[in-house]
Parts: C-alpha cells; sequence; structure tokens
C-alpha cells in the first residue's frame, strides 16, 4: 500500500482526523491529506520539533514514539515507527485511544509493499488430435 | 402535606446536583501535552509547566498550518 492510499484509507475510518501527513525519517512528506505542500511541510517541521523537544524531557535511550498535544482548539497527534512518523490534527477532545491506533494502522499500512498483480495463466488448452 | 415537602425536596437536591455536574463537566479543560515512550513510559506536562509551555506554542503552529 502507497502513503496516499494509506491516508485515504485513515481519512476513510476515522472522522475524527483533520488533517494527516506521512514522512521519513529524513522529514520529507510522503503523503499528506492537505492540498497546500507548503502547509504539509509546515506540519511535518513542528511534529520533528515536537518530538525532538519531547525527547529531551527524559535521560536515556528510550526514544519518544507518540505524543499528543491537547489545546482549546485542537489536538496535534504525532505517532512514530521505524523510519517513519504521522502527524495529524483533530478537533478539541478526540478519541485519544482511537487516534492513535488508527495512525499506528495508517503508519503499518504505509510500510507495506504494495501486493504484486497475480498474473494470468496463459496455458494452451490440449491441442486435439486428429484420429 | 409530609410527602409534597419531601418531593420537593428531592426535586431540589437533583437539580443541585445536576447543576453542579454540568459546570464541572463544561469547565475550561486545561492544555496538556502526553509523551509516550519506547519503553512503554508516559509523562503528562499540563499548562503552566516549563514542558508544555515549550511544546504547546508548536502544536498551536501546527494546528493553524494545517487549517489555513
Amino acid at each position: 500500500m502507497d502513503a496516499s492510499q494509506a491516508l485515504a484509507d485513515l481519512t476513510e475510518i476515522s472522522s475524527q482526523i483533520e488533517a494527516a501527513v506521512l514522512f521519513d525519517v529524513a522529514g520529507a512528506v510522503q503523503g499528506s491529506t492537505l492540498t497546500d505542500a507548503d502547509a504539509s511541510a509546515e506540519l511535518v517541521r513542528t511534529a520533528g520539533e515536537l518530538l525532538e523537544a519531547a525527547a529531551a524531557f527524559r535521560s536515556g535511550e528510550t526514544e519518544v514514539t507518540q505524543l499528543e498535544a491537547s489545546t482549546q482548539d485542537g489536538s496535534v497527534f504525532v505517532v512514530r515507527d521505524g523510519g517513519r512518523g504521522v502527524v495529524a490534527t483533530t478537533a478539541p477532545e478526540p478519541t485519544v485511544g482511537l487516534v492513535f491506533y488508527d495512525l499506528k494502522s495508517c503508519l503499518r499500512g504505509a510500510a507495506e509493499e504494495p501486493k504484486p498483480k497475480r498474473r494470468r495463466r496463459t496455458t494452451k488448452p490440449p491441442e486435439e488430435t486428429a484420429s | 402535606m409530609k410527602r409534597k415537602a419531601l418531593a420537593l425536596a428531592g426535586f431540589a437536591t437533583g437539580l443541585l446536583a445536576g447543576t453542579l455536574f454540568y459546570r464541572r463537566s463544561s469547565a475550561r479543560r486545561r492544555d496538556r501535552l502526553d509523551v509516550y515512550f519506547a519503553d512503554g513510559s508516559m509523562v503528562s506536562f499540563v499548562e503552566g509547566s516549563p514542558e508544555a509551555e515549550r511544546l504547546l506554542p508548536l502544536a498551536r503552529q501546527a494546528l493553524a498550518a494545517a487549517r489555513r
């Protein structure tokens, strides 16, 4: 499944998510529900800053896997898994567990290799033998 | 007469409880930040803490970017 398909599935199953952007470890946008490329890039940049700043709250090796910033205007979710991440915004007071679950599903979906198309068998029917 | 007074008192108590519940549930919720780590731990910072004051503006920026 590619990034755009994973995001399409995400917005279809989660009515709480207003916008979502998939990004890679380098911070490059891989897919977005937003039409404005600058807005997508800014969302990813902000997500990176949030992850980086949040990581500083803990000393040691453990890394931040997900975070939620809840404000009066809405919530921002960032989930990171392996080399990819997804940042999403919602309206105020979302169902937090459900949003995290949907975002993780989206990341898993985006990481899946596209299934190879099945080839049609082109076997010739047995030739009739003239008797 | 006594039954009427009891019914009135019950109604008043219910009304008071309902009002308190409504006021508490509609009270202003505080902004907060929940951070989850790979080892399964989680920390929460509420509005007013130095950590939240540092990160919540970034979240507001992200919301503004997504909605423009």
